[in-house]
């Protein structure tokens, strides 16, 4: 006994146009939720870089006010000379919550053969994109790296057991390892926010303890206007507004992971 | 009765095995050697007379408070028992709902948190908190990451 292509064919679509049916008996509107977009109530946090606004200096300004707020270690420069590391360990244990790096590094993929000459070698302020479609919290084992409804991709420093797998997820290399304790390369602690210690992984939390008080992200506020933060889903905020009067690039958007800091060029 | 065949024969008595310990001078000698190594926190220790921890909360802080408000987000005896527990409330509410605030059961709101609330009153870590850890023997890791305070208060002071 046989079946003829044209029958199988009949059945299969029979059978997937009740799948569907089945579906929606069981699950109604499942289907549709799980490819909709996200959801356009609420807060969703954003930041916008006029990259027109931002020197260098600038960008030091905000990568310095960022990091004594956060205890961020420096191993480039440690406040002990006698801690002082080699240039391979350097690189390795560096922990960045902001930092800069050059067009070409930054947006890979938007390689032109020529191109608007300003962009050679522009210093661009990098930081967590806080993404849509975050590929960190998907490969998180423990979940202590999660999306709030607010947008922010946030750390549990409790729960990280420093698998690093979050590191190998990120494509923009947002995120560090603690190679080591960082408090002895911490040049001022701030007593009001924690440290970090050896084998977790941290990065930019977009200030959610300052947004906790109402208050802008450090970074907004040490940038003098070069920094635009606000809410995407309100219509007349800051960041709304810079998105429609501006053409905005982002980082790597081709890999689907949705990043919301935008760069106005 | 002996059994009628064994393997000494018909109806013959078992042979009996002369009753003692081997090698008395080797056991004698590692028996000891156990003794004295397991026994040693038993015997180091006895007699000794280990002082009940009094957690101090004598600090500036809670001196400047007035009499009436002068008392913890929950009654001494329950936060002498739960505080462990509140402290993981607190962690799991605060980073994972982003709920700051705590209402304690007198219906006050407080600021959930280590470093910025209980910190802020007991600025004596080492003759609080340290103080019962170190008798019951548990190391809590709060610190690997949180602050105390201490260093802070004791430079205010020398000022």
């Amino acid at each position: 006994m046989g079946i003829n292509r044209r029958d199988f064919l009949k059945l299969a679509g029979l059978l997937g146009l009740g799948g569907k049916a089945a579906f929606e008996l069981v699950l109604p509107g499942e289907v549709e939720a799980a490819v909709a977009k996200t959801q356009a109530a609420g807060t969703r946090w954003a930041l916008v870089v006029d990259m027109r606004k931002l020197t260098d200096k600038v960008a030091a300004r905000c990568i310095e006010a960022c990091h004594t707020l956060h205890n961020v270690p420096n191993y480039l420069e440690p406040p002990d000379p006698k801690l002082a590391l080699s240039e391979d360990l350097k690189n390795r244990w560096q922990i960045k919550w902001i930092w800069t790096d050059v067009y070409e590094h930054a947006f890979v993929g938007f390689e032109q053969d020529h191109q608007w000459e300003k962009l050679q070698g522009m210093n661009f302020l990098l930081l967590c994109n806080h993404c849509d479609n975050p590929p960190c919290v998907r490969v998180c084992p423990t979940q202590a790296t999660y999306r709030r409804p607010d947008g922010i991709v946030m750390m549990d420093m409790h729960r990280c057991i420093g698998c690093r797998f979050c590191m190998a997820g990120c494509p923009y290399a947002a995120r560090s390892f603690n190679w080591r304790d960082p408090r002895p390369y911490i040049p001022k602690i701030n007593p009001d926010y924690p440290t970090r210690e050896i084998g977790v992984v941290e990065k930019c939390l977009l200030c959610e303890e300052r947004l906790a008080q109402g208050q802008q992200p450090a970074c907004v506020e040490a940038s003098g206007g070069a920094l635009i933060f606000g809410n995407l889903n309100e219509e007349n905020s800051p960041v709304r507004a810079a998105l429609r009067a501006h053409y905005t690039i982002r980082r790597k958007p081709y890999l689907g992971t949705n990043p919301q800091v935008y760069y106005i060029v | 009765m002996a059994d009628y065949k064994n393997e000494f024969g018909w109806f013959a008595p078992k042979p009996t095995v002369e009753k003692k310990i081997y090698n008395l001078t080797a056991v004698a000698v590692g028996l000891g050697i156990f003794l004295v190594v397991f026994g040693a926190p038993v015997l180091l220790n006895m007699g000794k007379v280990h002082p009940v921890p009094q957690p101090s909360v004598d600090t500036p802080a809670i001196q400047k408070l007035a009499e009436k408000e002068r008392q913890c987000v929950e009654p001494t005896e329950w936060m002498r028992a739960n505080h462990m527990q509140l402290l993981w409330d607190w962690r799991e509410q605060v980073v994972r709902t982003g709920e700051r605030y705590y209402t304690t059961s007198r219906g006050k709101k407080v600021l959930a948190s280590l470093s910025n609330n209980c910190m802020e009153c007991h600025t004596n870590k080492s003759q609080f908190c340290d103080q019962c850890h170190n008798y019951v023997a548990v190391a809590p890791n709060c610190w690997g990451c949180h602050l105390p305070k201490e260093q802070n208060v004791a430079k205010a002071e020398g000022k």
